[in-house]
């Protein structure tokens, strides 16, 4: 089979974020990037099949500017076979999903993988959107993914439980915790990663169907009142007196 | 034209998330001039779907169809957008839940929409701009998107926006249809198990949380967080740790890499405050830390903190919560 796991390039999570003076961008400065969490779990878990499969590949695919190729090289000696880099910056999830949705197509991949969403924008809405482009069905967010021959068996989360879903290869599937164990490159990897194939290609489709107007920090918080252990109780008459929550 | 918003019922209840979503779609539609209608998925009551309109709703579409009780991405989808057509919404609104983001994003495309999800507040329209303002970067920002699409659908973070009652107004609810066909249903699930939750409190869902890390020692300890919780109506929750070691179900797992909560009450026992865990609860309105270590970073993103024993204070806090009465 052929899997394509997408995987977005983000700060890492102990990242401070700070914005540009005009809070109209991100300030990438000093920021250390890293593959986005969830996506390991996509990433490993293609590996994994394709080894229970005995053959396949597994393909990694990034919308980026050329500055992702260390995370791109990462997830090569993590595993994948090969890697496409769709040249562009990433504007928005509608821009990332059609870059996905051509290139899936034209590759002809069985499964892609996602990760559930993208620690920087929080948009949790690649997978729907390109399901929808390929006219495939979704699995949004899956805890658990099993194949056998073409079929996938999923448990996807709801709130307050979880389904337990068969669809048919191909489909998208978004992957979290606790689906696998996300690996870490061993030295072998990181060698054969550096002549790995790592294809470049151009951005496809239209612009982006949202911007940001402007980023804002969250309001500091005015500081803690501590409450003496021995004298617990008086937290809950502040809760219920002062501050209304109970 | 008209607000379409969808609410997501479960046994018969609305949830709290989709009386939020009704009340915003509702003030979004008087913003607009027009009114709001309702699409209602899931297990619903004809009684329940009437009183949404104390949240604003003057229509309510429903299908019967009983494969539509539990989430199939498919067939929600198909439903919404031909409910949207008939409507001609110009707006959708949904809740910012496994349900929504799955159904919004595929309708985004359908529909040739803008989407926007966590969104945090109820839209600006000056200047003939449509600008929302949603949390990024994991709860460590908020960035204003305009969006451009002549549609727009929004998907509203849980806990963001209050839930209306103007007591007495009633919704008319009206059956639909919307042509499902068997492959709409190709995702249906073919078992559906929910969890077996202490208290009948969703996490996702809770305005309170009671939430432990690995200053808890082990899980034969947890019943001093549920039975905290439980006094206080409160959810159970945990850090990360804890559930990569299986003290707790992953469902509780919040942060960075978790859920993200943003109920009116979060108290972390025995949880030192890492930013990836702080990603995940630092919007929570108030928050309550209690650590033995006075250096633990959560104390300076809290507004009461208690420096002692969870063993000591748990039990005097729940004692303190059930004299309250
Ligand atoms: C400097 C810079 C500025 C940016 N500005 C914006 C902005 O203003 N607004 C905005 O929405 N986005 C912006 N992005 C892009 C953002 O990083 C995402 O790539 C994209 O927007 C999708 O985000 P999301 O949160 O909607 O994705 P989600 O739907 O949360 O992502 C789900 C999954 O989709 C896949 N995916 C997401 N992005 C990519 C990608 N680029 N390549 C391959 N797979 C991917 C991953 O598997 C991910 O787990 C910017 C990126 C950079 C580097
Ligand atoms: C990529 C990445 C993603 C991550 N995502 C998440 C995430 O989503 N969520 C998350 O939670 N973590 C996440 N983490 C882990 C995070 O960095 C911390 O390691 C974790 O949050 C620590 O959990 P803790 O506070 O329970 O444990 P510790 O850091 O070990 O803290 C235990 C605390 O308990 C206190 N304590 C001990 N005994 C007592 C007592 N008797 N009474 C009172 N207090 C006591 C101690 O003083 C200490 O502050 C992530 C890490 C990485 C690298």
């Amino acid at each position: 089979m052929k899997f394509l796991v997408c995987i977005s390039n983000v700060p890492d999570t102990t990242t401070k974020i700070t914005f540009t003076p005009d809070n109209k961008e991100f300030n990438k400065a000093g920021v250390q990037f890293v593959i986005n969490p969830w996506d390991e779990y996509a990433l490993t878990r293609a590996i994994e099949l394709k080894e229970a499969q005995g053959s396949g590949t597994v393909t990694v695919l990034n919308v980026g500017e050329a500055d992702t190729e260390p995370n791109i090289r990462k997830a090569l000696a993590i595993g994948a076979d090969d890697a496409i880099r769709v040249n562009a910056a990433p504007k928005d999830a509608w821009f990332v999903a059609q870059q996905i949705a051509h290139y899936a197509k034209e590759g002809g991949y069985d499964v892609i993988l996602m990760g559930k969403e993208s620690i920087d924008y929080n948009g949790f809405q690649v997978h729907g959107m390109v399901g929808e482009l390929l006219g495939i069905p979704t699995v949004a967010p899956a805890m658990k993914l099993d194949m056998s021959g073409n079929t996938a068996t999923l448990e996807r989360e709801i709130e307050g439980g979880k389904e337990i879903v068969e669809v048919a290869a191909p489909f998208v599937a978004s992957c979290q915790q606790p689906m696998c164990e996300p690996r870490i490159p061993n030295m072998r990897g990181i060698m054969t990663a550096r002549t790995k194939p790592l294809k470049v290609v151009e951005a496809v489709g239209e612009g982006a169907a949202t911007a940001v107007a402007e980023y804002q920090l969250p309001p500091k918080k005015q500081g803690v009142k501590l409450i003496d252990a021995a004298n617990a109780g008086e937290l809950i008459k502040l809760l219920r007196n002062e501050a209304k929550v109970i | 034209m008209s607000v379409l918003v969808v609410v997501e019922c479960d046994k018969g209840e609305v949830k709290k998330s989709s009386l939020e979503v009704a009340s915003y779609g509702a003030q979004v539609a008087q913003m607009l001039g027009t009114t709001a209608t309702a699409v209602a998925v899931g297990e619903a009551t004809e009684a329940n779907l009437a009183a949404l309109g104390e949240q604003g709703i003057t229509k309510v579409l429903f299908d019967a169809e009983p494969r539509l009780k539990d989430f199939v991405n498919g067939a929600y989808t198909k439903l919404i957008a031909a409910a949207a057509d008939k409507e001609q919404a110009k707006v959708i609104v949904l809740a910012n839940s496994n349900v929504g983001a799955s159904v919004g994003s595929r309708l985004a495309v359908r529909l040739k929409a803008s989407l926007a999800t966590n969104v945090v507040e109820l839209p600006k329209t000056d200047g003939g701009q449509f600008t929302v303002k949603r949390g990024a970067f994991s709860g460590k920002a908020f960035a204003d998107v305009t969006l451009s699409g002549d549609r727009k659908i929004i998907a509203v973070k849980k806990n963001s926006i209050e839930a209306q009652h103007n007591g007495g107004q009633t919704a008319q609810v009206e059956p639909f249809t919307a042509q499902l066909s068997d492959a709409d249903f190709a995702d249906a699930p073919k078992q559906v198990i929910m969890q077996d939750q202490a208290g009948g409190i969703l996490l996702p869902e809770a305005d309170k949380v009671v939430s432990g890390g690995r200053g808890m020692k082990g899980p034969e300890n947890w019943h001093l967080i549920e039975d905290l919780a439980k006094a206080l109506g409160a959810a159970t929750a945990c850090s990360k740790p804890v559930s990569d070691v299986d003290w707790r179900p992953h469902h509780e797992h919040v942060g960075q890499t978790g859920i993200t909560v943003s109920p009116n009450l979060y108290i972390a026992c025995g949880i030192s405050g890492a930013i990836q865990h702080l990603a995940g609860v630092n919007s929570s309105k108030v928050i309550v830390v209690i650590n033995k270590d006075p250096e633990a970073p959560f104390f300076k993103a809290a507004d009461y903190g208690i420096v002692g024993d969870v063993f000591e204070v748990l039990p005097k806090l729940t004692q303190a919560v059930k004299e309250l009465g």
